[in-house]
């Protein structure tokens, strides 16, 4: 269906700042208060109050900016934008336009394939988040609850850069991770810190100029995005080849029925009359400040999985997932720090397998993990020293996590310990050869597939606790020996 | 008479326990209570509130406590939000609306001790030149009560100009406290843009009002404007820059002051206004000042660049009255588009509505550079041909008004012939600059107002020269009849 034609994805990210109080008051940002009770007379927009800046905000919108190697305005300017809704108290909501605090930066972004793309990034501007209106449980009334209204955001713009869902997906993925990394937003996606809204058009492949783009606003889950995006495009593409045309509006995308709507075209689009807000001075941002914003700085992301590759010998992919969240990070890194970094493999591969998988499956963070780094190093140990194979390990993890003892301790108490006793090894296997005379006869006529056979009769007769490179040599042995017999 | 005593004299006297602030307070509501009728100079009137006020001074006084506006009576335009105190901003719109918190010139006042009497009438939302616009009706001048008091602090100027209160607070978004302080013959003071808090002063255009004070002296109006000046963490445009001893400057000398007499302000200017502006001078010289004539080529341009900045602002500040959580709303509206229309359609007046479509359509897209960000351009050029002026003199000086106060209803019809009324005063607002109307003569025996403009900061200077001039002349100290 997409023969012939491009997709072209540009995104504006929300992301809320996690500042203790609101952009131009006092008030805090917790989520989840009761309605109204974290909105003071400047949230409510009462007559005669004054929004005052809250430098926080400033410090982290600079902070996004070095990290994506933006230019930082020197100066940037608060405009009005003008619309009426009840959950907008002024009439007006404060952010930037002409002028923002934060442009042209870039970010790389790994795809599906291995590949690194860059993705521009037009601007960053500050602005205030508007309210919330309820209608549930209210006959014949709308509630307006205020608690967000002033909650900073930072407003992402990308370039149309992206050419598919997916590489919208791993730029939202991106950024997702790097204002954590940043620590200036939660990146919590139910609660709407961090949301899009997406640009998509498709152009006849080769040509220069682009469709005529939909907005689809309000996107809250990277699935969703990715949904929203695959639905609009084979929209705009069935539209265009059956001969219509895409029109310029904004739409909403319905999870439920997976698919998008019109919400309102571009002649019924607010005039916003944007005019810069005589009640707030321009930000003034100068080098010293810049300066002082860069040394709170952490490792980012691309430096981090640049470092694991380097110095631990992980593969890209490997060093991109373990960077992918400073958390996971910093777990890999503590793991690798007591088992050393010439099993930083394994390392990568547990926490990247069983770990993350247990902590998917029962919705923990890792820093919750109930099997800390040091728990995990001394599983591994019983790896890296034989005492159990890989796959006996799997069980003691499992343990390990539902009972929250040391491996040692499980290794002991359910008799775990490998079998490294060649005697006893072999007794085992002359019992399994003895008992499958069958499929000795085949194994010896030929049938060579028939050794993983025995390695499992072995393996069952042991409850798996035989050391496996042991168990193959002797295995070879014994049914070679016998053949040349 | 009590009610004729300057700040000065009322606080001797208060100090020296010869009065009590109850029996200023009951005297002047006494005042308000039998000559208020004809002037309609209060919306609101606090009389209880005010003899607590008066009780509590009182207290402070016995305990020896001591300040120069220690249990002075004042009014408040009702534009400043006022704790527990209805607050209308001369509008529908506000009618029902009680503040819940002081503005911080409510509260600076307010710990210096002083007694609200009420909450005086003005043009809603500080819109006009007469004081026509008000919800309450029209406040009559008290020179002459067939005449407006000019606006739109209308209501303070006349109360004061009638002695109800020794001094009262206003607002200066074009001219709002010169143009009235020069038609009712006070001292109006509007102080340099962010020297006074604008944190709960219902805002008209943000980046032109300033609060300021009217007197019956110069020396009255530095006194007040002590309390009031300062910067306030609320106010973004409230400027940090220190606030002199304004009192501690009214003596100095004029000599070698350089007063530039603009060019601007006498073309068009009735003969009878501009002889008494050069009588003026006159004194000025006499008291030692040098007197030169200086241009600003930009400034006819400023009622024009106003009538753009000013209602742009205020398209977007009274967005807020939408019905929703305060103030007017319509009857069982049916929808939201019909509650926003009907809450505003009902709640504001004419003049307001006229000057929010002004505001909503030079801001459109379309619009936008050729009116807003033209006249921004404007703005820039009349504060830099201001700023080439006090290069070369201390202070500018012309006329507050084009003529004396007009009567009530002859220019309502005529809205651009009224906004002509701001010529001389708009400049400052556009400029940000602080600037003082003196009594200086009468024309057909209502007040002529004389205007003296500073650079930034320049309030000491002002008051300075003002003070010096009411040393020389007795202009200021005529009460209207009936008033005296």
């Amino acid at each position: 269906m997409m023969n012939g034609w491009e997709v072209v994805i540009g995104l504006e990210i929300h992301a809320q700042l996690a500042t203790r109080s609101k952009i131009f008051s006092g008030s805090a940002t917790t989520y989840g208060a009761p309605p109204n009770t974290q909105a003071n007379l400047v949230d409510l927009a009462y007559p005669g109050v004054l929004p005052v800046l809250n430098g926080a905000a400033v410090q982290m919108a600079v902070k996004f900016g070095l990290a994506i190697g933006a230019r930082i305005a020197s100066r940037s300017v608060f405009a009005r934008k003008n619309y009426f809704y009840p959950d907008l108290p002024k009439g007006y909501q404060i952010s930037q336009y002409e002028l923002p605090v934060v442009a042209r930066g870039s970010l790389n972004v790994m795809l599906d394939d291995g590949s690194v793309k860059t993705i521009g990034i037009t601007r960053a501007h500050l602005e205030e988040d508007a309210g919330k209106s309820l209608h549930e449980g209210l006959a014949n009334a709308t509630g307006i609850d205020l608690n967000r209204a002033g909650t900073p955001l930072l407003e992402i713009v990308s370039e149309p850069d992206m050419r598919s869902a997916k590489e919208a997906v791993a730029y939202m993925k991106k950024i997702h991770t790097l204002v954590r990394y940043l620590e200036i937003c939660d990146g919590n996606m139910q609660e709407g810190s961090f949301r899009c809204d997406a640009n998509v058009s498709v152009r006849p492949k080769g040509r220069e100029k682009f469709g005529t783009r939909a907005e689809i606003k309000n996107l809250n889950s990277f699935r969703f995005v990715e949904k929203a995006i695959q639905y609009e495009v084979a929209r705009q593409v069935e539209l265009l080849e059956s001969g219509g045309t895409v029109v310029q509006e904004t739409r909403l995308y319905d999870s439920d029925k997976d698919e998008t709507r019109s919400m309102r075209s571009k002649e019924e689009a607010n005039d916003y009359r944007y005019f810069p807000d005589p009640d707030l001075l321009p930000v003034e941002i100068d080098e010293p400040f810049i300066e002082q914003v860069r040394a709170t700085l952490p490792e980012l992301p691309d430096e981090k999985a640049a470092r694991f590759a380097r110095d631990f010998g992980l593969s890209g992919y490997d060093a991109g997932v373990l960077s992918a969240s400073r958390e996971l990070g910093a777990y890999f890194e503590a793991v690798v720090s007591i088992l050393g970094a010439s099993h930083a493999k394994l390392a990568a591969n547990w926490v990247m397998g069983e770990l993350s998988s247990v902590l998917n499956r029962d919705n923990v963070e890792i820093e919750n993990s109930r099997v800390d780094p040091s728990q995990l190093t001394g599983l591994l140990r019983r790896i890296t020293d034989e005492t159990i194979s890989g796959k006996i390990a799997k069980e003691v993890f499992e343990s390990m996590w539902t009972e929250g003892k040391p491996a040692d301790a499980i290794i002991e108490a359910k008799g775990l310990r490998q079998i490294t006793d060649a005697g006893a090894i072999e007794a085992v296997i002359d019992g399994v050869i003895a008992a499958n005379p069958k499929q000795l006869a085949d194994y010896r006529a030929g049938k060579d597939k028939l050794f993983g056979f025995f390695v499992g009769q072995v393996m069952k007769a042991t409850s798996g606790k035989a050391n496996p490179a042991q168990l193959n040599e002797l295995l070879k042995i014994k049914l070679g020996g016998a053949k040349d017999a | 008479m009590l009610h004729n005593l300057f700040i000065a004299e009322l606080a001797e006297r208060l100090s020296k326990r010869q009065i009590s602030s109850t029996e200023l307070t009951r005297h002047f509501l006494d005042r308000i209570e039998r000559l208020n009728p004809a002037l309609n100079a209060f919306i609101t009137l606090t009389a209880e509130g005010a003899l607590q006020d008066a009780a509590a001074a009182d207290l402070k006084l016995g305990k020896g406590e001591r300040g120069p506006l220690l249990g002075i009576p004042l009014i408040h335009k009702d534009i400043f939000c006022t704790d527990g105190v209805r607050t209308s901003c001369g509008s529908r719109m506000l009618d029902n609306f009680v503040a819940p918190y002081d503005a911080t010139v409510v509260t600076r006042l307010k710990a210096a001790g002083t007694v609200m009497l009420g909450k005086s009438n003005m043009d809603e939302f500080a819109m006009g030149s007469s004081n026509e616009t008000s919800f309450y009706g029209p406040v009559r001048n008290p020179w002459d009560t067939s005449m407006v008091p000019g606006g739109s602090s209308g209501g303070s100027a006349a109360a004061t100009a009638a002695r109800f209160a020794p001094f009262a607070t206003g607002t200066d978004t074009g001219g709002s406290i010169r143009q009235p302080a020069a038609l009712t013959g006070v001292t109006g003071f509007k102080p340099t843009y962010g020297r006074v808090s604008r944190y709960g002063m219902i805002a008209f255009a943000s980046s032109l009002d300033q609060a300021g004070v009217f007197a019956r002296s110069a020396a009255d109006a530095a006194a007040v404007l002590q309390v009031m000046a300062g910067f306030d963490p609320k106010d973004s445009t409230s400027v940090d820059v220190p606030v002199p001893d304004y009192p501690a400057a009214l003596e100095a000398p004029l000599q070698g002051l350089k007063i530039g007499l603009l060019r601007e302000f006498f073309e068009g200017l009735e003969a009878r206004n501009a002889s008494l502006i050069q009588d003026t001078l006159k004194v000025y010289r006499s008291l030692g000042a040098e007197t030169v004539e200086v241009s600003l080529p930009s400034l006819p341009l400023s009622v024009p660049t106003y009538y753009v900045v000013a209602p742009a602002e205020c398209s977007s500040n009274l967005s807020r009255f939408d019905g929703v959580r305060f103030g007017h709303r319509c009857q069982n509206p049916v929808d939201l588009m019909d509650l926003y229309k009907r809450s505003r359609g009902e709640g504001f007046g004419a003049e307001v509505k006229r000057r929010i479509m002004t505001g909503t359509y030079v801001l459109s897209a379309g619009y936008f550079d050729a009116y807003y960000l033209k006249a921004q351009k404007v703005r820039r050029l009349i504060t830099d041909d201001f700023r080439a002026a006090f290069a070369k003199v201390d202070l500018v000086i012309g006329p507050t008004t084009p003529t004396p106060a007009f009567a009530i209803g002859a220019k309502v019809d005529d809205p651009v012939t009224m906004y002509l009324n701001d010529i001389y005063t708009i400049g400052a607002n556009l400029a940000g600059l602080p600037g003082v109307s003196v009594p200086c003569g009468f024309v057909d025996e209502l007040p002529v107002g004389l205007q003296l403009v500073g650079p930034h900061f320049a309030e000491a200077k002002l008051l300075n020269a003002a003070h010096q001039f009411q040393q020389a002349t007795e202009w200021h100290k005529q009460a209207p009849g009936g008033y005296e």
